[in-house]
Parts: C-alpha cells; structure tokens; sequence
C-alpha cells in the first residue's frame, strides 16, 4: 500500500499548551486507521491539523511537515483545495440549517456545480454511500433537523463524501450515538474502504478494535505505540498501550 | 410591621405597572379624540389622498398625500442606504475584524446612537447640503436625498447591533461545517451565516425604518418642507412628523388645523405600531 499522508516531526500549541509532540506517522492509502487515547492526548488536535482547521484559532502555531501525496499541506496545497481532499466528520453531528438536499449539494455548490441533474446525481450517490439513502429518499427537501441524531451523523458523511475527497476524517463520530445507529456508521466506513482514506478518533476503543486496520495509541500529545490492530489489542508492546485498552486508566 | 411594608411595597410596584399602561391607553384616547374630529370637516378619502396641504387657506385643504408620500421617499432612501452598509458593517464587526478593532468599532457604533438628532440635522445643514447642491447643481440641497441620507446614520446604530447580535448567536458549528467542506469565508458567510441570521437582519430592518420615520427634528431641518407630491429624490419634501412639529405652535385650538395635526398624529401611530409589529414578529419567529 502506498503512502497517502506522511507526517514528519509535527508539534501543535494551542496558546501555551502543547497538544501534538514531535510526531512522525505514516498513513498509507485506503486504510483506516484508529486512534485512540485519553482526553487531551492530542487525537482531535492532529485532524484538526490535517485539514488545517487548527488555523481557525488565532493562538494555535504549527511546526513540522505534512506531506499529502509528497505536496505540503501548508505550503504547497491552498487551503479550502485541501479541505476539500481531506474531509472531516465531527463529533456532534451538526448539519446546515437548510434541507437535506441542500446540506449535500453545499459543497458540490461551493466548488462551481451548478448542474441541476449532477448535483441530484451527486446528491444520491453520497447519501448511498453514506448507507442513509433509504431512509431519506422520500423527503430530500425537509430541514435536516428533523432526522435523528444518527441520520444526522450519516448526512455529515454523506455531505463530506459529496465533495469527493480523498481522505476522511472522523473525530469521534459516534460518541453521540446509539448502538445501532454506531453499527451503521461502522458499516458505512467499511464500504467507504475502497475509495478513501480514513482516520478515526475514538474514545471507544472497542470501535477502533471493530474498525481499523492499524490503531495509534496517544498519551499527552505523544504517539505511544502504533500497529496493526490485531497486534495493538493482543500483545501491545508499550505497558502504557496495555493498561489503557484493558482500562486500567484512561 | 415586616408585612404592612411587604403590602406597600407590592401595590407601589403594582400601581407603577398598572399606570404606564394606563398612560399609553390615555394618549391613544386623546389621540383618537382629538384626531377624529377634523372628519366632521373632511372626510378620510380626501384627508389620505388629498394632493393639496393648505390647512389654513379659505377653505382649508387638508390632504396629506404629500406629507405620506415625503416620509416614506426619506424613509426608503435612508433604508436603501442603511441596509447594505449596516449588513456590511455587522458582518465585519462580527466575522472580520480582529478582536481589539472590534471593541473599538462596537464602541464608535454605540457613540454613534448618541448623537442628538437635532446634531445631525445642523451637520447636515451647513456640510451635505450645501455638498449635493454643488454635486447634482441644485437650487437647493435641502431635499429628501439630504433627509435620507442622515437618517440613515441615525437607523445605522440599530442596525448594526441588531445583525450583529443576530450573527454572533449563529452557532459556531455552521462556520466549522461550512469551512471543513472547503468554503471560503465569505462563501461562509454569504451561504450560511447571512441565511441563518435572516430574522435577526429582517428585525433590524424593521427597526431601523421605526427609527427613522418617527424623527422630526432633522428632517425638518434638513428636507426643505415643501408640502409638495415628490417627483424626485432631489427635491424638497416634507414629512408627517415635519408637519406636526413646524405647525403646532400656530395652529389654533380646536379649528380644523389643530384636528387635522392629530390625525397626522394617529397616521404615524398606525405606521409605528404595524412596523413594531413586523419587526417582533420577524425577531420572535420560530425556525422552521
């Protein structure tokens, strides 16, 4: 498998607190690839750097190379071309206040398609991809406000997936969920396997055992241990990798 | 002793309540009174739209179809120019600027709403009159462009705050959502935030047209007063409130003059109440 996101000696601060260390990983195309660790050990503040949102703080400072496809994202990618390729999935799921419709064809939009049987097309396809389609086809001009808390996460994928990215990001996506709205979210990034990269944050270390191909253990904004995922829940090399995915801590 | 103070206190506060309303119900009553008796002289039609003010010429013409005319052209033109530049600068005080100019802005916005109206209307006097004379070669540059154009810094203050305030309370997520997908920040702005803080910038519209068609003393000063039907907004007109406030010293108590003066009154209190009523039905509104 190929390199798609190469991350070599990153810090991040936020003010005066150091949220990303020195941090060399490597992401290779088409994997997913969980992270896991306590609150503040740096998961959310390395996507948020991935797709430069950090910059969105006007007291966050970045150091370090992150190379995508060999390009530097903060030299040589402009930034909403990045945010574009690299696409983020929050925590809370929060849809734009306009229809479902609307909510998917907003970036589509944004990026010059005006073409009314595209956008539909473009619309479909990210909803099916997003395995919501089903339950949304029927009334695509409704607020998207009045789906549940897990068609709302799926719609976020779903409008994420619209802009044709190369790389996802999920930044705890199901933390808000049910169990079985979680399971369809799962399902949904396994289908997505094929055609991106994914990265997913978890508090849940049972959804990255469920989901990744090789999980990232961090600890106060340090990378502790990284494996194949079978590896890191079996035989963890670090005593602290073990103590938290046996939940001694954390 | 503690309870006959308890007792005292609460009717105190009760009968203070009790007696703003009863004010505004009193004044609405006078109003009415006064006002209604002109149509034993001139009948609705010819009042609302009559062409011609001469209220004390033999026989007295009382048609106000000017003066209605003359508030709303300086009503419109202060609102075409305030709308655009209080949404511009809303959103810059609230999405654009760094923190330190904000405050500053905020602070030279709210300075703004303290100027005296009459302060207004002697600047606009002696500097944008004189200036549009000499712009559009006018014999005179006392016209409804002038009145506008300084109502339209006095409706500014409420504006502004008022979108911004509605642009602040839009959710920080819609910004993050929006950028994340590639948006740049006005993309952000124009697609999402404005959509979202309609109400608010529909509120702050209303607003500012109560402000600006309830003042008098620098449209008096300023428009020129010419009981005329406006053709242009280059020439001088005369507003509802301008006529109250130039003809009530001389008019005589109880003539036709006097009554007809109150129904103007009881005009500018239905515009008012139907405005107050858009702008809390705009601010109240449920998203859908």
């Amino acid at each position: 498998m190929s390199t798609k996101l190469q991350i070599l000696k990153l810090d991040v601060w936020f003010e005066t607190i150091h949220a990303v260390k020195n941090l060399d990983l490597e992401i290779k195309s088409n994997e997913i690839l969980g992270i896991i660790g306590p609150s503040n050990s740096g998961k959310t503040s390395l996507l948020r750097t991935l797709n430069r949102l950090t910059e969105l703080y006007p007291n966050s400072r970045t150091t370090g190379e992150i190379l995508m496809d060999g390009e530097n994202i903060f030299r040589q990618i402009d930034v909403q071309a990045l945010r574009k390729r690299v696409g983020i999935v929050f925590a809370l799921p929060l849809p734009l206040p306009l229809s479902i419709f609307d909510n998917i064809a907003y970036g589509p939009r944004l990026h010059g398609i005006k073409d009314k049987t595209k956008l539909a097309e473009i619309v479909e396809k990210s909803l099916k991809a997003a395995a919501i389609w089903d339950e949304v086809k029927d009334r695509l001009q409704t607020n998207a406000f009045k789906l549940s808390g897990g068609q709302q996460q799926r719609l976020c994928i779903a409008r994420t997936l619209a802009v044709e990215p190369e790389v996802i990001l999920y930044d705890e996506p199901c933390s808000g969920l049910d169990p079985i709205s979680t399971l369809k979210v799962e399902e949904a990034m396994q289908e997505l396997k094929k055609n991106y990269t994914q990265i997913l944050v978890t508090n849940n270390v049972k959804q990255s055992a469920r989901v990744s191909d090789r999980t990232a253990f961090f600890l106060m904004g340090e990378l502790i241990e990284l494996g194949e995922t079978k590896q890191i829940f079996t035989v963890p090399r670090d005593k602290r990798t073990e103590d938290y995915i046996t939940g001694r801590f954390g | 002793m503690k309870k006959s103070v308890e007792f005292i206190i609460e009717k105190l506060v009760l009968l203070s309540g009790i007696a703003s309303i009863v004010f505004v119900i009193l004044i609405f009553v006078f109003l009415l009174k006064e006002g209604l008796s002109l149509f034993g002289e001139t009948n609705l039609f010819s009042f609302l739209f009559g062409k011609n003010w001469y209220p004390i010429s033999d026989p007295p013409q009382f048609g106000i179809l000017p003066l209605i005319l003359g508030s709303l052209l300086v009503t419109l033109g202060a609102i075409v120019i305030a709308v655009p530049l209080g949404i511009a600068a809303a959103v810059y005080v609230a999405e654009v600027a760094p923190v330190w100019l904000r405050d500053i802005l905020k602070s030279g916005i709210e300075l703004l709403a303290a100027i005296p109206s009459i302060v207004l209307g002697f600047i606009g006097i002696v500097t944008l009159a004189p200036f549009l004379k000499n712009v559009f070669h006018l014999p005179s540059g006392l016209t409804a462009l002038a009145g506008s154009i300084m109502l339209a810094f006095m409706a500014l203050p409420t504006i502004v705050s008022i979108i911004e305030d509605a642009i602040v309370s839009v959710p920080k997520n819609y910004r993050e959502g929006s950028l994340a997908l590639g948006a740049t920040r006005w993309q952000t702005i124009y697609r999402v935030i404005l959509p979202a803080a309609s109400s608010g910038i529909l509120a702050a519209i209303m607003l500012g047209i109560g402000r600006v068609i309830g003042e008098t003393m620098a449209v008096l000063m300023i428009t020129g007063n010419a009981a005329v039907l406006p053709t242009s907004i280059l020439q001088p007109v005369r507003t509802l409130t301008a006529t109250i406030a130039a003809e009530m010293g001389e008019a005589v108590s109880g003539s036709g003059h006097y009554y007809s003066l109150f129904a103007i009154g009881i005009i500018l209190f239905i515009f008012s109440f139907i405005i107050n009523l858009l702008a809390d039905f705009f601010l109240h509104r449920k998203r859908a």
